[in-house]
């Protein structure tokens, strides 16, 4: 074997397969977003036309992209901060002691997320139905009628917000656990002497030692929640109404349900420069931050 | 800890009991959906219900036997998880390749690998099943596990841990004549087990609940995993709520356990990666 080759063939498997089934995707989605590609023309390739971005001017005429958007940013303005917080509260309470029944609590929080979510909708469709589930039965105990957790268009989203929380703190509270246990005990010490009360300690030494944590935790939640797919999918199928209907569920619908793969394509393209935008407006808060500081 | 100068008792209680509610609220599902699936159907049903079932019944979990091939999907869905290790074989290798050596393009490849990440997989979703289309793959084992195999975030990951590693290390046992494939599996993957072990639990939970691609490439039904056999049985069974619990039982109670197994490793291994 010659030596040169020996790192090539350690990268070989995972270059060819990311080769595979990312780039080479990416360019036939570009591709194929300017055409009107559907099943006939995956059966016959010649009668593939292109359609120099017709698919994007009708798009944004379709009154349902139109919706799935305004809804994507419905679940992402209310569900991201509301999944942070709730992270940073839990991590900040897990902290506070190390005893066996805080691992306990630990585990305990982290369930949902690694919970399968076809599971998660059979379990959550049981507890929203709305003549046996046990949310309404607990309700009506306090002489709440039935809600129509999701029989509702408005309802049902934030139903889904918050299903969505309850799966989304997991894997957050260990990021900000990860970040509260490496913040040095010294700094407790030294606002100790000086006096400071505990909500000082929190706003002064503990939240700002958690910048970074905290800026990884809201791009990567905030891109998951712009991708918000698996939710309304399994559980609504997009209705009541398009009510629940997010950009992600839009594409997978008309590509694998109408085999619009062009149209499709172009839809997902629309989705990815929302994410860029994005992500760049929060690298640049976090620039201008760092440049005051 | 840092909060306990001035009533640590106090506080230490108020703490827990915050911890035990929202604990309770999170853990509701979860409770409900086993305490469910032993339930008889009529019992599902009753209103009010019953918190704890009058008549413990386990024919919720012969149903899902006999009534429906679970056997089949907890088959296909294990082939699943053993070939996703094959995947962390291949991160593995490429986290080493691209943390330890010095070669031509390393830069240029590990930022390919990278920006690979950024593309959501609405994107890609299509073309990937165009793709396996293409090499007639849809409809089979290998088109359900070849796009999931690779994830260049654990790449990322891996290769974090391995700049850790001393190059002296490797000089000596190349002196002492060791091949560079008998370096990797003797030497590396020992010291790299902190890292490995979050590694292979995320990789098998994370393939156990594979859903969008199997159900996207499998039509038959005889490669149907748990997952997709569980959304199956919502729709057959769609007022059968006691059989629907079992099924869900089944699919989330062995993660549960492996995970309170191994959760030690998984917070540990988020500092090991300097996610700080």
């Amino acid at each position: 074997m010659k030596k040169s080759a020996v790192p090539y063939l350690f990268i070989m498997p995972a270059i060819v397969l990311l080769i595979v089934f990312s780039i080479i995707p990416i360019v036939i989605s570009l591709v194929i977003s300017f055409t009107d590609l559907d099943l006939r023309g995956l059966a016959n390739w010649s009668s593939i036309r292109f359609n120099a971005g017709n698919n994007f001017a009708v798009l944004l005429d379709d009154g349902v992209f139109l919706q799935s958007i305004l809804n994507t940013f419905f679940y992402v303005i209310i569900g991201v901060p509301l999944v942070i917080l709730c992270a940073l509260t839990v991590a900040l309470l897990l902290n506070f002691a190390t005893s066996k029944l805080f691992s306990v609590f630990r585990v305990v929080y982290y369930m949902p997320s690694i919970t399968n979510i076809v599971a998660i909708a059979v379990v959550w469709g049981f507890l929203y139905n709305q003549d046996y589930g046990l949310f309404n039965t607990l309700l009506g105990y306090v002489g709440i009628g039935d809600v129509p957790w999701l029989e509702d268009p408005l309802i049902a989203k934030l139903s889904l917000i918050l299903l969505a929380v309850w799966k989304g703190i997991g894997i957050n509270m260990i990021i900000f656990l990860a970040a509260l246990q490496a913040i040095p005990s010294r700094y407790y010490e030294a606002a100790d002497i000086d006096g400071a009360s505990r909500w000082q300690k929190l706003f002064y030494i503990t939240i700002p030692s958690l910048r970074y944590a905290t800026f990884f935790v809201t791009v990567t939640t905030l891109i998951g929640w712009l991708q918000f797919f698996e939710e309304p999918f399994v559980m609504t199928e997009g209705g009541p109404l398009d009510g629940t209907l997010s950009m992600a569920l839009f594409i997978y619908q008309e590509g694998f349900q109408y085999s619009q793969f062009g149209y499709a394509a172009a839809a997902s393209f629309v989705l990815f420069i929302f994410i860029i935008i994005m992500t760049l407006i929060q690298f640049k808060f976090r620039q201008s931050e760092d440049e005051v500081r | 800890m840092e909060t306990s100068a001035y009533h640590p008792r106090r506080d230490r209680i108020i703490v827990t009991i915050l911890l035990v509610v929202g604990g309770l609220l999170v853990a509701i599902p979860f409770i409900w959906m086993v305490l469910s699936s032993i339930k008889t159907e009529r019992e599902v049903l009753a209103i009010p219900p019953t918190l704890f079932p009058q008549e413990v019944t386990f024919t919720n979990y012969l149903d899902l036997f006999r009534n429906m091939n679970f056997g089949i999907y907890l088959r296909n869905t294990i082939i699943i998880v053993l070939f996703s290790m094959v995947g962390l074989l291949f991160n593995t290798m490429a986290g080493y390749g691209f943390g330890k050596y010095a070669f031509k393009g390393r830069e240029a490849w590990f930022l390919l690998v990278l920006s690979t990440m950024m593309i959501p997989s609405q994107v890609s979703m299509i073309p990937v099943y165009l793709i396996l289309n293409e090499m007639s793959l849809t409809n089979t084992m290998p088109g359900i596990i070849l796009p999931g195999l690779i994830a260049a975030f654990n790449i990322f990951l891996i290769r974090q841990f391995m700049t850790t590693i001393p190059d002296e290390l490797l000089e000596a046992a190349r002196i002492d004549g060791g091949g560079e494939l008998y370096i990797f599996f003797k030497l590396i993957i020992p010291m790299a087990k902190p890292i490995l072990a979050v590694q292979v639990i995320l990789t098998f939970i994370a393939a156990w609940n594979s859903f969008l691609w199997p159900l996207i490439v499998a039509n038959d039904e005889s490669l149907y995993t748990l997952s997709v056999g569980l959304a199956l049985l919502k729709g057959q069974y769609a007022t059968n709520y006691a059989m629907q619990m079992a099924g869900a039982t089944f699919m989330v109670v062995p993660i549960l356990i492996i995970f309170a197994f191994f959760q030690k490793y998984i917070v540990e291994g988020m500092n090991v990666s300097g996610l700080k």
